[in-house]
């Protein structure tokens, strides 16, 4: 019997629509769906304040109302599978791309994106990057280069957008968030990349096609058809400067060279 | 099934690879308040952090665990093993923590008589179990498989609670010393829960307390509770863990220590956390208790 009133609490416990199961001892003070619901709204409020800790920023542009129906609304969607909460919200912002109710706010998705790499970074293995002596000996070897696959630092990560979402970010991490929005204009697309330096993780907007190149190191490309991709398409590509923000980083952790293992 | 647990006494296991916690005041301590207790150092006994807040890959959290862990004894608490849940232990989950306790060498580790996770679902509360012969079989193989795997002796935590089973055929205080005598596990004693599980139940907690198998206890929890009152009228304690440590618990917390000697003694603070001398200060005063019982 135990075993049917864990799946049937389970059940009540998700959609406060059900009543409070059945077999629960008659007690006062209180009846048994009185005390059931303390139960039922520890677990709402504390998974809703789970995800509010992962997208402050989200909730701030939505405030706190909506954040609650459209944490709620996710939390009967897409309950949490893991008991470490920090890796809750990985269908956050797909959830919202497809939430009417967040219709009137476009980049309201493309925030929660950038605010759950946000959390990833924070938490990704740690890495040593190559030394200054190291990248020397790398760059002054041009023949080799062309056939060179990078690793990257497991910190650093890319959120490509149709709206300004690094510098709304941004706004938000001021103190006067308002006069910080003023200078925002939210329909300039952005690539956000994220690096973390000192334990920190700091978000800038970068170059597109930069951040392309950089998606193609990450995904397994050579340097060199890396490179030969973005020259095509961006007639101003500059790949020195592109690696240069790699190498300002110290994003770069190992470098494989034609030949070598 | 029962009758595979029902007789056999565990083999003991090791506490922790690197001593026990010193039967003084530890404190609770929250993963965003690490770099601040770093800065302050205060003189405390030992710190006690959640388990799950630290399985990461890497970043800050780990950097300043480290760092606290090379000043101070550590206890590691788990929150998402779901021992009373129908399941077994998540084997992904066990690794994880298997990893961190290997990394951190805790003096202690501890996890709760509760379920979490039904179906693959986590419910982030500590749901109470049904205490009947099957239940009590479950919990015994579960933590038997935890202990295997982690290869160190837990503590079991007595549970707060708002809700109890028409179906349970056990007493609460019976099922976890049958838990602690099948299993060889040790017992939290959490002071506050068994003050707010009494309450809501109309239970007497000096018997209750009396019934429990305290000669295993390895750890004192003390936290503050709220009171709640339902929309018909009742009024239950919560386990709120918002506030300071109530008087009724100190009183029965200097009563634990007549029957259990000093323990390592944790005050717990996860909600509306006041400036930290006020922390320490009733970690002074758990102290201060934990003394006079030692001159007793």
């Amino acid at each position: 019997m135990s075993d049917g009133l864990i799946a049937s609490m389970a059940q009540a416990l998700r959609d406060p629509a059900q009543p409070c199961p059945a077999g629960l001892r008659e007690s006062c003070p209180a009846d048994p769906a009185q005390r059931f619901a303390i139960y039922r709204n520890n677990v709402q409020s504390s998974l809703i304040d789970a995800l509010a800790d992962t997208f402050p920023v989200c909730r701030a542009l939505v405030g706190a109302d909506f954040f609650i129906g459209l944490a709620r609304a996710h939390l009967q969607a897409c309950p949490p599978r893991s008991p470490v909460l920090m890796e809750y919200g990985a269908e956050f912002a797909d959830f919202i791309a497809g939430y009417p109710p967040a219709a009137s706010l476009p980049y309201l998705a493309d925030m929660a994106r950038l605010e759950r790499a946000y959390v990833m970074s924070a938490h990704a293995a740690d890495s040593v990057p190559l030394t200054s002596r190291q990248l020397q000996d790398l760059l002054s070897r041009a023949d080799l280069l062309h056939d060179a696959r990078f690793q990257l630092d497991p910190a650093l990560a890319l959120v490509r957008s149709d709206y300004a979402v690094a510098s709304l970010w941004g706004a938000h991490q001021e103190d006067d968030v308002t006069a910080a929005l003023a200078g925002v204009r939210p329909g300039q697309p952005e690539t956000a990349l994220l690096v973390r330096s000192d334990l920190v993780v700091a978000i800038t907007a970068v170059p597109q096609s930069s951040g392309e190149l950089i998606q193609h190191l990450i995904d397994g490309a050579s340097l060199g058809s890396a490179a030969s991709i973005f020259q095509a398409r961006h007639p101003d590509f500059d790949l020195a400067s592109a690696l240069g923000l790699l190498i300002a980083y110290q994003s770069i952790i190992h470098v494989q060279l034609p030949g070598a293992n | 099934m029962a009758s595979e647990y029902g007789t056999q006494t565990a083999m003991p296991l090791p506490a922790g690879l690197s001593g026990a916690l010193p039967a003084r005041a530890g404190l609770g301590l929250k993963p965003e308040h690490l770099r601040s207790m770093l800065q302050h150092r205060p003189d405390i006994s030992f710190f006690e952090v959640h388990a799950e807040n630290f399985m990461v890959e890497g970043g800050p959290l780990l950097h300043f665990l480290h760092r606290l862990r090379d000043d101070y004894p550590l206890s590691v608490h788990g929150v998402g093993l779901s021992i009373g849940g129908m399941a077994p232990p998540d084997a992904d989950h066990l690794t994880r923590l298997a990893g961190l306790l290997e990394r951190f060498q805790p003096a202690s580790f501890s996890e709760h008589l509760a379920w979490s996770t039904h179906n693959g679902v986590f419910f982030n509360d500590l749901l109470p179990l049904v205490y009947d012969p099957v239940s009590l079989a479950r919990v015994c193989a579960h933590i038997d498989q935890i202990q295997e795997r982690l290869g160190r002796r837990l503590l079991l935590e007595n549970p707060a609670t708002y809700v109890a089973y028409a179906g349970s055929s056990l007493d609460e205080a019976d099922f976890i010393g049958q838990v602690i005598r099948r299993t060889g596990c040790g017992l939290l004693l959490d002071v506050n829960n068994l003050h707010v599980t009494c309450r809501n139940h109309q239970r007497d907690p000096l018997a209750y307390l009396r019934a429990l198998p305290l000669h295993a206890v390895g750890e004192i929890h003390l936290a503050g509770c709220a009171e709640h009152t339902t929309a018909d009228g009742g009024a239950l304690l919560i386990d709120s863990h918002d506030r300071a440590v109530a008087e009724d618990v100190w009183g029965l917390y200097c009563t634990a220590l007549t029957l259990t000697g000093p323990q390592p003694t944790l005050i717990e603070r996860d909600a509306n956390l006041p400036p930290l001398e006020e922390q320490l200060a009733e970690a002074q005063t758990a102290d201060r208790m934990l003394c006079a019982c030692l001159t007793a």
